[in-house]
């Protein structure tokens, strides 16, 4: 009773296969003059994978948007020797079954350059061992995590932040200093981030540092158990290693159950404009002396020639966007690609690119210095503590470097911004 | 049909599918390795939902139980040092086995269960998933997931062969194996037996049709389908996440047997093939759309959402049977109209299409 369906099955899988072929046929098609993959005569192309839908959406959707407006910004000026770049935002809604996907897409049909600013630990690991065997530059990962620096077995991954192991040292050193008979604890998301976090803050405040250490899952937005714990075990001082919108859950179930610590948060979830989007009218409140570390400019500090400038561009090829901690971290990691793209040439290549990472002399526009060399791919290898006071997180005392398990000052000037924010 | 017609028939489908693959684009190979893990799972579905009447919302986390049995295999075979076709058939094995148990011990309480008291069981099960591996994230690593060691392509065809086109592969097989098995389940004993408890229970064990079993046999064969395309997408993707096996994805499966037409292995195909292609299309189609900045990022992702369930609103109202009813309504007008290009005999008498009803039956 079922001989019709096999033709019809047949029919329709030739359908597909019609379909797929009509549907991939259409981009990847602007060969570049030396064929190297999304660079043209004068274009350069790279794409990213964005949490724009999903739950992460909320806390991160606004940064390759703030990414797209420098870009825009350069394009304007002149482009990078003479080329735009085309950037190529794809939504993975944070959930790595569609980072796979997306990221295929980017790479074996739209043939981009380069792939920029992947957002996520769990969507990016994804997709490292793919990138590393398709030898694409994989670069700056909006993540934390230390495995993007494995310069052995992944040459083609660089990181960006600085990360989590190195924040929490400077966390816990300056906690240590501002509130040395304290009792210490974590808060911390139940995957790399916070292993990871609790790791390096157990290496500075030692073993037995930590009175307790509670963890949550994203997928369950009630924290009270955990925060009840650290409230019982007497918990002075709370590190959190988790994202902005549980940082927030963190801080106002706290506060619900009348107990108010100090917390020192990651930069990852300590942005102070997208955590009062969360707590809404009590945000003064509940965040006065919060603590965070962070390494690019801050957005509230109008004196710093760098926020000055992105301000003017969010404003210009950005509008009706807010300007904030996201659009510092999009524009500054655009400025970072553009900086690196001017040092590998008038006719860039995926190996020129790689060789002026390497070099060391893309410097970026963080208080504290890059750790690119040939024999690391760690981003900002330090942190300067930023302080909520009166509703405003700006930056306090001196940046520290992080080396290994030593902690100290870091006191070299920053390198000083080009005419108009482009690498000249 | 006899069974050695159908297999050669589907031996001769797979051969083609394998062929045309040289043809594809890498992405485009890898869309269709997609296609047919989606395939084994929307398969399935249409077995349990279309000929057996039970409404599972499960089938996602079917899926994952078997990408997490496939990943927790491959692991363990990589450690030991185990190489070659056996780190990508035994953890195949491993997935369709996991998700068969699974399969067989819902199915022995689902059996008990019937229209929404079943489908709010399952679906607790989907929505219990994250929870699971985040308790036992020592061993199903937490919501970041496994890694997952596959087997790469032969070192001899590379250069010849993309690794999407290599993944494809396996996939095209698998998926046509499942679909050879629930064909002739659907037409032996077994299916008639299905749809006699489907039509009426009561009817059906008078006639000495074992109802408890039918439907648990029915649940495990439709977890063993989703075993194997968990299984497939832990392969194609080299990782197994709560992410990626939410009730969303569940809500699609069940979305694309609908569309697909629930009532038919080959409608399975059509439903796979939009769950892939449809948001594909029309994320592309966004991209390129004249609009500012700003809208464009609120359509990215969201539209495709829209248009999924605008063209399920619209296949519900206007054909209820799906694509494939719409497909086969054409094709008998067709035949009406010449009637000189098929001999009468060999049309198949309409089925009785099953509709979603939910509200059929007790607790």
């Amino acid at each position: 009773m079922t001989s019709s369906k096999y033709p019809v099955l047949a029919a329709a899988v030739t359908a597909a296969l019609a379909l797929g072929a009509c549907g991939s046929s259409g981009g990847g098609d602007s060969a570049a003059a030396e064929d190297v993959p999304g660079v043209t005569d004068t274009t350069v192309t790279v794409g990213t994978h964005q949490p724009l839908t999903g739950p992460a959406a909320s806390g991160y959707s606004s940064i390759s948007p703030a990414t797209k407006a420098y870009f825009d910004y350069v394009n304007d000026n002149g482009g990078v020797h003479g080329r735009t770049i085309e950037y190529s935002v794809k939504d993975d809604g944070y959930n790595p079954a569609n980072t796979q996907s997306v990221v295929r897409e980017l790479v074996l049909q739209d043939e981009v350059f380069a792939i920029l600013g992947g957002l996520g630990t769990p969507p990016h690991s994804s997709v490292l061992d793919f990138l590393n065997d398709n030898e694409v530059p994989d670069l700056f990962v909006a993540s934390g995590s230390p495995t993007w620096n494995q310069p052995e077995e992944y040459p083609y991954t660089y990181g960006f932040m600085q990360d989590y192991d190195t924040e929490s040292k400077v966390l816990a050193t300056y906690v240590q200093e501002e509130f040395p008979d304290a009792t210490y604890c974590l808060f911390g998301q139940d995957d790399d981030f916070g292993a990871d976090f609790k790791t390096g803050l157990e290496a500075a405040l030692g073993s037995d540092g930590l009175a307790s250490s509670q963890v949550y899952s994203t997928a369950n937005t009630d924290v009270a158990a955990q925060i009840s714990a650290m409230q019982a075990a007497g918990c002075e001082v709370n590190f959190l290693a988790s994202i902005n919108g549980f940082s927030a859950q963190a801080i106002g179930t706290a506060a619900k159950l009348g107990y108010f610590p100090k917390w020192a948060a990651s930069s990852a979830g300590g942005d102070y404009n997208t955590l009062s989007s969360y707590l809404g009218e009590n945000t003064d409140k509940l965040l006065e002396g919060f603590i965070s570390a962070n390494y690019l400019p801050a957005y509230s500090d109008e004196a710093d020639e760098w926020t000055a400038k992105f301000k003017e561009i969010n404003e210009e090829y950005n509008p009706g966007a807010p300007f904030d901690g996201n659009t510092i971290f999009g524009m500054s990691l655009g400025y970072l690609f553009v900086e690196a793209l001017h040092e590998a040439g008038e006719d860039p290549t995926r190996e020129s690119l790689l060789e002026a990472l390497e070099s060391g002399s893309v410097k970026g526009n963080g208080h504290v210095p890059l750790g690119f060399s040939a024999d690391s791919h760690a981003g900002y290898t330090g942190g300067m503590i930023t302080l909520v006071s009166g509703g405003v997180q700006s930056y306090t005392g001196t940046p520290y470097a992080v080396d290994g398990d030593s902690v100290s000052a870091y006191t070299e000037e920053r390198a000083a911004m080009p005419e108009n924010g482009i690498p000249q | 049909m006899n069974p050695l017609k159908s297999l050669l028939l589907a031996a001769g489908a797979a051969a083609a599918l394998i062929s045309l693959t040289f043809g594809l684009e890498a992405f485009v190979s890898y869309q269709l390795a997609t296609v047919c893990a989606y395939l084994c799972a929307v398969a399935g579905l249409t077995v349990l939902t279309g000929s057996g009447g039970q409404l599972s919302l499960g089938q996602a986390a079917l899926m994952a139980c078997g990408a997490y049995s496939y990943a927790l295999c491959a692991n363990a075979l990589a450690e030991a040092g185990i190489e070659g076709p056996v780190l990508l058939l035994a953890p195949l094995a491993a997935a369709v086995l996991g998700a068969a148990l699974l399969g067989l011990v819902i199915g022995c309480a689902a059996g008990r269960l019937h229209g929404p008291y079943l489908a709010g069981f399952t679906l607790a099960l989907v929505v219990a998933i994250p929870a699971v591996t985040s308790t036992f994230s020592g061993l199903l690593g937490g919501d970041q997931g496994l890694w997952i060691t596959v087997e790469k392509r032969p070192a001899a065809l590379r250069g010849a062969v993309s690794n999407e086109q290599w993944q494809s592969w396996p996939a095209i097989l698998c998926a046509v194996a499942v679909m050879v098995v629930l064909n002739n389940l659907l037409r032996g004993r077994f299916g008639r037996q299905l749809r006699a408890v489907r039509d009426n229970d009561a009817a059906a064990s008078l006639s000495g049709v074992n109802v408890a079993r039918t439907k648990i046999i029915s649940f495990t064969v439709s977890a063993a389908a989703a075993g194997v395309g968990g299984g497939l997408l832990a392969y194609i993707t080299q990782s197994a996440s709560p992410g990626a096996y939410s009730l969303v994805l569940s809500l699609y499966l069940l979305m694309a047997a609908v569309i697909g037409g629930i009532g038919s292995l080959t409608g399975a195909v059509w439903g796979a093939l939009i769950m892939v292609f449809l948001p594909h299309s029309i994320n592309s189609l966004t991209a390129d759309l004249p609009v500012s900045a700003d809208m464009a990022q609120r359509l990215d992702g969201n539209l495709a959402i829209a248009v999924f369930g605008t063209i399920l609103i619209l296949v519900i109202l206007l054909a209820p049977r799906g694509i494939q009813g719409l497909l086969s309504a054409a094709a008998r007008k067709f035949r009406v109209t010449a009637p000189t290009a098929v001999p009468a005999p060999s049309t198949p008498p309409l089925q009785p299409q099953p509709q979603l009803s939910t509200t059929k039956g007790q607790p």
